[in-house]
């Protein structure tokens, strides 16, 4: 008990930091040019936050935004920029002593120094620590944060920048565009198989602040590689918030694995757009896990633009007291003979609210395209609640699209019997609940799994107990 | 190890007074059997003194050792030692028999005391082959999807691990084959002892030559209508319960 106590409450620190940049409260045209003068931006991406802005104040909000504490979100009242340094280090011992520490007691060195293959470390606005293993860097393998992406590497960087999640795609994307700062910038060359997995960690220490990181991943031919992100945040009385665009593009017959465990204190609203495009024969996996944010909206979407291409969303949410997590997934089929599965798994607990959102679409006149959808949805307390928004339009012939859902709730027979054993009814909670997403948790890596478990059952003890 | 003393015990369960003025002992080393046809409060009696929600004792006391366990959690009952080995144990999709079990260990355990998986996974494996069960058995979520033997046979498994100081086993050798039974009796045999008791309620005899009772109880109208050896399970299955005016309620 005492470790999960350290591995949840680990998060809830922050340190004081002297900001030498700071675009200040709130967002006008004026906050742009403060940011892109810090960064020193192109021009052509000084008009495009611009343009980016102007389609923010066009846009609402999606109309499945009924969320009150959404609605209410007062972006005048938010610091859209905050940093300290314009270039990561790329020795932890170069970071100064308390983002390092921040760092460390994140874990994120151990882990990098365990199994991974490189480590962007993002500190409020920007990466405060990047590195990749050498023997990568020889075969071609860039990973930096999108800064660096756009400087150094313009030829691919733009080629695909804003062509996988437009900037008008939805109100966070345009506000995304407008102030993005962040990120990590991927490119894997032909054939290149990448065994250990890259590891973003975004960390927000600041209050009354707005983390934009804007992600782009390229895999080319053949290529493979598996990206691992964690976040978190100390909790504030005020709102923060983080609207990310991720943009995944997977050439033919080449694989990602995107993995993400959100773990951010509960004042965090998180509406994040996700979305990969795959070519012929490539595969796209997301497998996403939210524990934390006061808000999560993020349905992460797969695009199977090229014939026999696959795509597989794994979804894990857990809403406790006060939280909502609206989660889900999104799957296009564009071409023939292209394969999907989704498999969501949610769980309420004490006034909790998680629901699955999905979309599937078969395009007209396809062949042998396959969906098959799964959500299922775990009840912990009366007060608990949960609700299923599958949208599925599918026409053309031997197309095979399966949607099945199922709700459950904890019954009094299973505590008991597990009580009778021993087990105190706060454990038996958890066992069940832990019982109930194990085949996924599975999927993550072994390190992040330990954890995850260790999260849910300290989530659930607290409602519980 | 002290002795179970059920007094005068009255017991309801959905509005309906099921047992009244039921008393037992139950001394270390021994094993009872609780016969009676379906309704006579068998089932309700075990749940009872497990402490299972919706029982509730009207009258009368169950002690342990001559402390109360009426009114206690029932994962507190079951960490004094008392065990009841479900007649339709209840699936927990995801936990595995082999994860339920240690959980179950360490609940018992003091908090912060080192658990050793090699040897918790050893006596496991060893627990299993005296059942006659499969090694992939303990990945398995526990109950689900298991038959009726497997079911009987992981409930037995958890008493051996788990080692009660009283065993309560509901209808243990319902849906079991001959060749099942005696497994499980051989199991419950390797636990008898003078650190042991158990309560075993059954319809048959067929467990009873294997598991040598101490003594035979028939309940009827709420109480122990008669008492001996095994020489009363014989002659139950012969003459019926009428024959002891232990008719059930609507039976």
């Amino acid at each position: 008990m005492e470790n999960f106590q350290q591995s949840m409450d680990a998060a809830n620190f922050h340190c004081d930091v002297d900001y030498k940049y700071d675009a200040g409260v709130g967002l006008k045209h004026g906050t742009i040019d403060y940011i892109s003068d810090a960064k020193n931006d192109a021009d052509w991406i000084r008009k495009f936050r611009h343009g980016a802005l102007e389609k923010f104040h066009e846009l609402s909000l999606p109309e499945w935004a009924t969320n009150a504490a959404v609605r209410n979100l007062d972006f005048s009242k938010i610091r859209y920029y905050l940093a300290s340094d314009q270039l990561p280090k790329t020795s932890w011992e170069n970071v100064p002593a308390n983002v390092r520490e921040t760092f460390e007691r994140l874990g994120v060195p151990e882990k990098e120094r365990k199994f991974l293959a490189g480590v962007e470390a993002q500190f409020d606005s920007e990466s405060a620590y990047s590195r990749m293993r050498e023997e990568l860097s020889k075969l071609g393998v860039i990973f930096v944060n999108s800064t660096e992406g756009l400087n150094k590497f313009p030829e691919i960087f733009r080629k695909y920048f804003g062509t996988v999640v437009p900037v008008a795609d939805n109100k966070f994307s345009a506000l995304n565009g407008a102030v993005f700062s962040g990120g990590s910038f991927i490119y894997v060359p032909k054939g290149v198989r990448v065994k250990q997995p890259l590891q973003a960690y975004f960390r927000i220490n600041a209050e009354n602040f707005g983390q934009f990181e804007r992600t782009l991943i390229v895999v080319d031919e053949g290529a493979e590689v598996t990206y691992l992100e964690g976040c978190t945040a100390p909790k504030f009385e005020t709102s923060t918030l983080h609207a990310a665009v991720v943009e995944i593009v997977v050439l033919k017959n080449a694989k990602i694995q995107y993995i993400t465990v959100q773990n951010w204190s509960n004042n965090v609203f998180n509406l994040v757009t996700k979305r990969g495009v795959a070519h012929g024969g490539a595969e796209i996996r997301w497998i996403d896990c939210n524990i934390g944010s006061r808000v999560t909206m993020k349905y992460p979407a797969i695009y199977l633009r090229g014939e026999g291409a696959k795509g597989e969303v794994l979804s894990i949410a857990v809403a406790a007291d006060g939280q909502m997590q609206d989660t889900g997934a999104r799957v296009l089929h564009l071409a023939n003979g292209t394969t999907s599965n989704v498999t969501a798994k949610s769980i309420s607990l004490g006034g909790g609210m998680a629901s699955y959102r999905g979309l599937v679409h078969v395009q007209k006149n396809l062949k042998g395209c396959k969906n098959n959808t799964r959500c299922d949805a775990l009840l912990v307390n009366s007060t608990s609640k949960t609700a299923t928004f599958p949208t599925i339009s599918a026409t053309g012939n031997g197309n095979a699209v399966q949607h099945e859902a199922s709700v459950s709730k904890i019954s009094e027979e299973q505590i008991f019997y597990m009580r009778q054993r021993g087990i105190p009814e706060s454990q038996a909670t958890s066992l069940v609940v832990n019982g109930f997403i194990n085949d996924l948790v599975r999927e993550f890596p072994m390190e992040y799994s330990i954890e995850m478990k260790r999260l849910i059952e300290l989530q659930t003890e607290r409602t519980i107990g | 190890m002290g002795v179970i003393e059920i007094k005068n015990l009255k017991l309801s369960a959905g509005g309906r007074v099921i047992l009244d003025g039921f008393s037992l002992e139950v001394c270390p080393g021994e094993v009872h059997v609780l016969a009676g046809k379906n309704g006579a409060g068998k089932s309700s009696l075990a749940k009872a003194m497990a402490g299972c929600p919706g029982y509730e004792i009207l009258g009368g006391d169950i002690t342990m050792d001559g402390t109360s366990i009426v009114g206690r959690q029932p994962d507190e009952i079951a960490r004094m030692g008392i065990f009841l080995a479900f007649q339709n144990p209840v699936a927990i999709p995801g936990v595995s028999v082999a994860n339920f079990i240690r959980a179950a260990l360490q609940a018992k355990m003091v908090k912060g005391s080192p658990f050793n998986a090699v040897d918790f996974y050893k006596n496991l494996q060893a627990k299993m082959e005296i059942l006659d069960i499969d090694k992939n058995f303990s990945a398995r979520s526990i109950n689900d999807e298991f038959s009726g033997g497997e079911k009987k046979r992981c409930e037995i498994l958890q008493m051996l691990m788990l080692e009660p100081k009283y065993a309560i086993l509901d209808e243990i050798d319902s849906g079991l084959d001959i060749d099942a039974t005696k497994i499980v009796a051989v199991a419950v045999n390797g636990m008898r002892g003078p650190n042991f008791a158990a309560i075993v309620v059954t319809h048959h005899s067929k467990l009873l030559e294997y598991v040598r009772p101490d003594f035979v109880h028939v309940i009827g109208d709420g109480k122990i209508v008669a008492s001996g050896g095994v020489e009363l399970m014989n002659k139950l299955e012969k003459v019926g319960y009428g024959f002891f005016g232990a008719a059930g309620e609507g039976e």
